[in-house]
């Protein structure tokens, strides 16, 4: 199943926040989006996953999601989005409570996600007990849980710190690695984008426009090599070159507003 | 290679830091970081009320005030064992809980429903403020005679009160508990299809429930407020009407066991409602 972005722009009121910005993700493709901050990234992701109507143009599916998909275009949020009143495993099943699995299927489905994610003995724990990376990962397990399609993450590490944001990109990493899930990745940091991703939309400032689509030439099995770092430096060098004077612009921006 | 590494890890010795003003002699950081941290003593209170009892009861048994105009606890203690012992305690206070019981459960149930539907719904909203907003600071108990001339003299127009007061606090603690449920919750359930009804059930509800039951806390207040007065205006039984026959008789001992009794009330209610939030806000 295809994620399209076809034309879409978006006001809110008098701000013009995207401007006809359109891109494909193909099945099982991980595409990251970065720009300058306020460039519209989180929004496009929500008219991406339906939680916002474009002003124009709109967002497309091409393709029949995979048959035992329970909802094909599932968001990773950046602030978790736990039930605090739930348990991990209550949070895990929340979404399918109405989904008509049967209470077998629904533990199977919750015990695989919370095994996938090492929550397995957490399962009791409140989200308030839990550190920033096991929220977070709390709401992988409840994105796996549906078997997405396409995982739709709006800056998943960028509330936590730098060791737990490596530990939490190694398991997207191995999460994404056999390709059955495709994922749109918002971020504003450009290593996650490079070790990530297979393709990088690089947006302009406010209002943000398609700048540039990078193909990351090399497999993610190259990019986890060692000797691999230089490459994905300099390719992140060549992103950074890319925003760097929008980017100076747009924290100006945010500074007079 | 090693060589350049060990020596950007090389830290300055220990002594350096003595050297520049070896002549100062060192002192302790002045600290600056307390106050502001008010917490309550776990028996600082009991003892407080305590010492105020038995200042209280020198007073009445010394002769130092008139016990006409305050009579001693001791005195007031007594009269709530007789009140007791005759019945006429039990009398008063099942005719006074049965108008909150019932005045508190109608206004609760009202206000649930439309603070839910202004919290939920964009017609509700336009038009439930406008009409809380207008009736909410009208003192409920100034609405009592109009309220005996639809309903009629008996336990309705009190009834009425009570509910009337009771529902526009819960109202509004209700829509604004539902104002107050994060949004990236609700959009969260969306984006996994969750349908309308489960969202309130298992969103809306659970993270309203702390307004919600803080506004429990103010209503069974002003439950007990409005019964009181209702009662004093009009009934023949009821702590109201018994604390005001206390005082046409000048029978002050009476009177404040009665005042004391709806203290007691006040603090039975207020531990319940602890005692509710304690089972159903454990996650906080």
């Amino acid at each position: 199943m295809d994620l399209i972005a076809d034309h879409i722009s978006h006001r809110f009121g008098a701000l013009d926040v995207l401007d006809k910005v359109s891109f494909t993700v193909r099945s099982g493709e991980v595409v990251a989006i970065v720009g300058p901050s306020g460039c519209g990234k989180s929004t496009l992701l929500s008219i991406l996953g339906g939680l916002l109507r474009p002003s124009e143009g709109q967002a497309e599916l091409r393709g029949a999601p995979p048959a035992d998909s329970l909802n094909p275009l599932t968001f990773v949020f950046q602030d978790f989005a736990l039930l605090p009143w739930c348990t991990v495993e209550e949070n895990v099943a929340f979404p399918l409570a109405h989904t008509g699995l049967s209470p077998t299927e629904r533990r199977a489905v919750i015990d695989d996600a919370l095994r996938r994610t090492g929550l397995s003995d957490f399962r009791g724990t409140y989200p308030k007990q839990l550190s920033g990376g096991m929220r977070q990962r709390v709401g992988i397990a409840r994105a796996l849980a549906v078997r997405p399609a396409i995982l739709l993450m709006d800056e998943p590490l960028s509330a936590l710190d730098s060791q737990t944001r490596e530990l939490l990109m190694e398991d997207f990493i191995r999460l994404l690695a056999d390709g059955a899930m495709g994922a749109v990745y918002v971020t504003h940091n450009l290593e996650e984008a490079v070790r990530l991703a297979d393709r990088i939309v690089v947006l302009s400032r406010r209002p943000g426009r398609v700048r540039e689509v990078v193909t990351i030439s090399m497999t993610r099995d190259e990019r986890g090599a060692i000797d691999a770092r230089g490459k994905l430096l300099a390719l992140q060098n060549e992103l950074w070159s890319l925003i760097r004077e929008e980017a100076i612009d747009a924290e100006r921006e945010v500074q007079h507003a | 290679m090693p060589s350049v590494r060990s020596s950007m890890l090389d830290r300055a010795p220990s002594q350096d830091r003595q050297q520049g003003d070896a002549a100062a002699k060192p002192r302790p950081v002045a600290f600056r970081g307390g106050g502001f941290t008010p917490a309550a003593g776990r028996y600082s209170g009991w003892i407080a009320l305590a010492l105020v009892i038995a200042l209280w009861q020198l007073a009445g048994s010394a002769g130092w005030v008139n016990p006409l105009f305050l009579p001693a606890p001791s005195a007031i203690a007594v009269a709530i064992y007789k009140l007791a012992i005759s019945g006429a305690l039990w009398h008063h206070l099942s005719w006074s809980m049965l108008r909150i019981g019932t005045g508190w459960m109608l206004g609760t149930a009202a206000g649930v429903i439309v603070g839910f539907a202004i919290g939920l719904s964009t017609l509700a909203r336009g038009v439930g403020i406008t009409f809380i907003s207008a009736l909410f600071p009208i003192p409920k108990i100034a609405l009592l005679p109009l309220l005996i001339l639809w309903l009629g003299i008996g336990e309705e127009p009190k009834i009425a009160t009570i509910a009337l007061g009771v529902f526009f606090s819960t109202a509004i603690s209700v829509y604004s508990g539902v104002d107050a449920v994060p949004r990236n919750l609700i959009r969260m359930a969306q984006s996994f299809n969750v349908p309308f009804h489960l969202i309130v059930r298992r969103v809306i509800w659970p993270g309203a429930l702390p307004s919600i039951l803080a506004g429990f806390r103010i209503t069974a207040s002003v439950a007990l407020l409005l019964v009181v007065s209702a009662e004093m205006i009009g009934a023949e039984y009821g702590i109201g009407a018994f604390v005001l026959q206390a005082g046409n008789l000048m029978q002050t001992d009476q009177l404040l066991a009665g005042v004391v009794i709806l203290s007691l009330f006040g603090l039975v209610v207020g531990k319940f409602i602890n005692l509710l939030e304690t089972r159903l806000l454990h996650w906080r």
